[in-house]
């Protein structure tokens, strides 16, 4: 493929680097990448990886734009609500970049459609706000060897890591299955600082260029922790777990499966 | 003892992981342990020795992401 001129004008900043260059920025235009919910990390991850040339972005979502998600889903707009999120984000992304293919799958990843969405790109974003989801595309990321680029946001503290199947530590081997329904906040209720969304789904959008590119140490084996009340990260070695139910020495998880869903209530 | 928790050193009562996980009120459920950078399966939190100087990493679940 051959830039533009208008092209290499546009990508000027990224081709001035010499860990990217010409060489780079190709790979950046060849690039398949699935964002799994388009939400608050979602937003971020996608306005980025649109301006920064990605050739093909995939969007699944199944919901459509509520007033509450404005204070963080940032590529959706007010005149947006009422709208489904993957055709409001393909808007956003076309305006910002018209060089970027936007595969819209309005729909919700399950265990019957996530092997064949997933198959279509060349890694993943979770951008999801639930367990069962969570480890859904954990699981599936595994068996379609697909690198995933995790992230979680809860009230003021946010959690990225890096996930190369079979090579590093997967979310199973840390967390081998969600919370008991119910126990842990990951639903409306708990609240979140929507500033953390735009912190944490920019720095998967990071992981994501530098798996395209080739370049710098991947977050693999390593928990990044963000604590937005103390402006403080911290980082958690881990390690591929032997025990793991999924990637360790006998696993017990050979296929995909759903766990149960959530009840979206907080026990007290 | 003193041990390291989620790289802080505090002074703790008991000797297993479950006894200092009793003893800070936190559910085992709603966390993934890690002592001195080895997982602890959940159901070996009983048996898990925890000694003066130990690492422990409390991990809580992070859910969100819309």
């Amino acid at each position: 493929m051959q830039f533009t001129d208008e092209q290499i004008t546009r990508y000027s900043r990224h081709i001035l680097l010499p860990e990217v260059g010409g060489k780079g920025q190709k790979k950046i235009a060849q690039a398949k990448i699935l964002i799994v919910g388009a939400g608050g990390l979602g937003s971020p991850a996608a306005y980025y990886l649109a301006a920064a040339g990605v050739g093909t972005l995939g969007l699944i979502d199944g919901d459509v734009v509520d007033l509450s998600n404005l204070q963080r889903q940032v590529i959706h707009h007010t005149a947006d609500v009422g709208r489904p999120k993957v055709v409001s984000a393909k808007e956003k992304i076309a305006a910002i970049n018209p060089d970027v293919a936007v595969v819209t799958h309005e729909e919700r990843l399950t265990a019957a459609n996530a092997l064949k969405i997933i198959g279509q790109y060349d890694l993943v974003i979770d951008g999801v706000d639930n367990f069962p989801a969570k480890f859904l595309i954990n699981d599936a990321c595994f068996f379609a060897e697909k690198p995933l680029v995790h992230g979680g946001i809860l009230r003021f503290d946010g959690r990225v890591t890096t996930i190369i199947p079979k090579k590093s530590a997967c979310y199973r081997c840390v967390f081998k299955t969600p919370p008991p329904p119910g126990l842990v906040a990951s639903c409306q209720e708990a609240g979140v600082i929507g500033v953390l969304a735009g912190i944490i789904g920019t720095i998967q959008a990071t992981e994501a260029l530098k798996l395209v590119l080739g370049i710098g140490q991947p977050l693999t084996n390593r928990l990044l922790d963000f604590d937005a009340r103390k402006t403080a990260l911290r980082e958690i070695k881990v390690r591929r777990n032997p025990n793991c139910p999924l990637c360790g020495e006998s696993p017990t998880i050979t296929e995909l499966f759903e766990h149960e869903a959530e009840i979206c209530a907080v026990r007290t | 003892m003193q041990v390291k928790i989620n790289g802080k050193p505090e002074e703790v009562q008991g000797t297993t992981v479950s006894a200092i996980l009793k003893a800070k009120n936190i559910d085992p459920h709603m966390v993934a342990v890690e002592l001195n950078d080895q997982m602890v399966d959940r159901a070996h939190l009983d048996h898990a020795m925890v000694k003066d100087g130990d690492r422990l990493e409390f991990l809580f679940y992070m859910g969100g992401g819309r």
